[in-house]
């Protein structure tokens, strides 16, 4: 090598391209490998984080079942539901359904707010998280339960109780606490909640059927 | 190439780490990274996030940047120099979704944020590509060392303003083990929204700046004081 700082063969337009081109070559070729050296694990970590979330909102003596496997699929007809489908967790005892859990959404300050609801078969709410939102850090995200109880304010709810005009933020005139500064967020729950309890009411039969017909038999001995 | 490093003096070790934490900070000196600044540091513990993310990028890329400047060429080392910190920031994504996944759960908001942070590309521009391995990767760090200052100062500004609080949540970034941390300054605090929105940010920044400069004058005239009195003798 020499101290120049840039040979003749350099100043070529094919060295520039070849150089650009091979280190997109390895960059495409670096990330190919670190998603295909991290894709199971990330998987196996987010379904631990799902069944962690799940067993919050279906307690653990109402099922004996494996939380992730017995699912059913919804189609998503209310506002509250991402589009597409809906994946509905099923806690079985034995064969019958005690409770679901599925996905609602919100529409937040800042965006969606991925509320989990756990319903009994009675129509009573056992336990909502939120699982992913983008509100203000500080006043928002009293939301979590890490972070504030509000969120128990809706175990033992159902559709009527409170009455439905109830169903909302103190400032409208309902039963659930707004935060200070914050109102559009907890709006947002309370409606996502709401609307998820309505959809588990319009679908109650679908949902509580007992799961001989998509169970393994292995399951019966 | 012998000839070039032989001929180089020797690294200023002082010198790179003063100008990386004060004289030539990322924020105070260069006014780079501001749009994640801004954004995250409600918080001092989300400011600690990001500032060890970002140091770890920036010792990274300047590890790299530095290897290979051997074989880029000025016309194409922006783009190259963007796919290299891109690839890397993608990279630590994956690798701590995958195996610190905890951690992940905190600073995995603050990563992709990283590579819009353009302090990263001016220092691989500014001198890992003109200096040797080891200076680029302690440049790195002590870059690292001055954002994470300032990020952490402002959080900790904002959040006592904002919320009353300080550290709250460290431990869900750092382990159980710094619950102390944790203070509540002020209790039964309603909180001042505008300090955690991002206007509270440019005003607490605006201080922070204002302050630095201060500091800096006040020791420029002393200097000055110190040698005029030697330069009369001379």
């Amino acid at each position: 090598m020499s101290t120049v700082a840039n040979p003749t063969y350099r100043r070529r337009v094919g060295y520039q391209s070849g150089l650009l081109g091979g280190f997109a070559l390895v960059a495409a070729a670096l990330l190919v490998m670190g998603d295909i050296a991290t894709r199971d694990a990330i998987a196996e970590r987010e379904a631990e984080d799902l069944l962690a979330s799940l067993q919050q909102v279906l307690p653990e003596d109402l099922h004996d079942n494996d939380l992730l496997a017995n699912t059913i699929q919804l189609p998503a007809t209310a506002a509250v539901v991402p589009e597409g489908s809906v994946t509905v967790y099923r806690a079985l005892q034995g064969l019958d359904v005690t409770a679901v859990a599925f996905d609602v959404t919100g529409q937040g300050y800042a965006g969606p707010i991925h509320v989990l609801l756990g319903i009994g078969v009675d129509g009573r709410v056992l336990g909502a998280r939120v699982l992913a939102h983008a509100e203000t850090p500080g006043l928002g995200d009293k939301i979590e339960i890490g972070r504030d109880d509000w969120i128990l304010s809706f175990d033992g709810r159902s559709l009527d109780d409170p009455q439905p005009a109830r169903w909302a933020v103190e400032k409208d005139g309902g039963i659930f606490d707004q935060f200070s500064g914050a109102t559009i967020t907890p709006r947002a729950v309370v409606r996502a909640v709401k609307g998820g309890l309505e959809l588990f009411e319009a679908n109650r039969d679908a949902l509580t059927a007992s799961a001989v017909l998509t169970t393994d038999a292995a399951r019966e001995d | 190439m012998s000839k070039t490093e032989t001929e180089t003096p020797k690294t200023d070790w002082g010198r790179i780490a003063k100008d990386g934490t004060w004289d030539n900070n990322v924020v105070f000196a260069q006014s780079l990274a501001l749009c994640p600044l801004l954004a995250v540091t409600g918080t001092a513990t989300n400011g600690l996030g990001l500032g060890l993310a970002s140091t770890f990028v920036l010792v990274m890329s300047g590890l790299m940047v530095s290897l290979l400047r051997g074989i880029i060429t000025p016309e194409v080392r922006i783009p190259v120099f963007v796919l290299i910190i891109a690839t890397l920031v993608t990279l630590v994504d994956l690798g701590m979704n995958a195996w610190m996944h905890d951690l992940h759960k905190v600073l995995g908001l603050f990563i992709p944020l990283i590579v819009t942070n353009c302090a990263i590309l001016g220092r691989a521009e500014s001198f890992a590509s003109r200096n040797g391995v080891m200076a680029s990767g302690f440049d790195g760090l002590m870059m690292g060392a001055g954002f994470t200052m300032v990020l952490v100062g402002l959080g900790a500004v904002r959040e006592i303003i904002g919320s009353g609080t300080l550290f709250a949540d460290a431990s869900m970034l750092l382990g159980e083990g710094v619950h102390f941390l944790e203070l509540t300054l002020i209790p039964d605090y309603r909180g001042f929204l505008l300090m955690i929105l991002p206007p509270g940010g440019f005003i607490a920044l605006g201080f922070l700046l204002a302050g630095k400069r201060l500091l800096d004058a006040r020791q420029s005239t002393r200097m000055r004081l110190r040698a005029a009195p030697a330069a009369a003798e001379g």
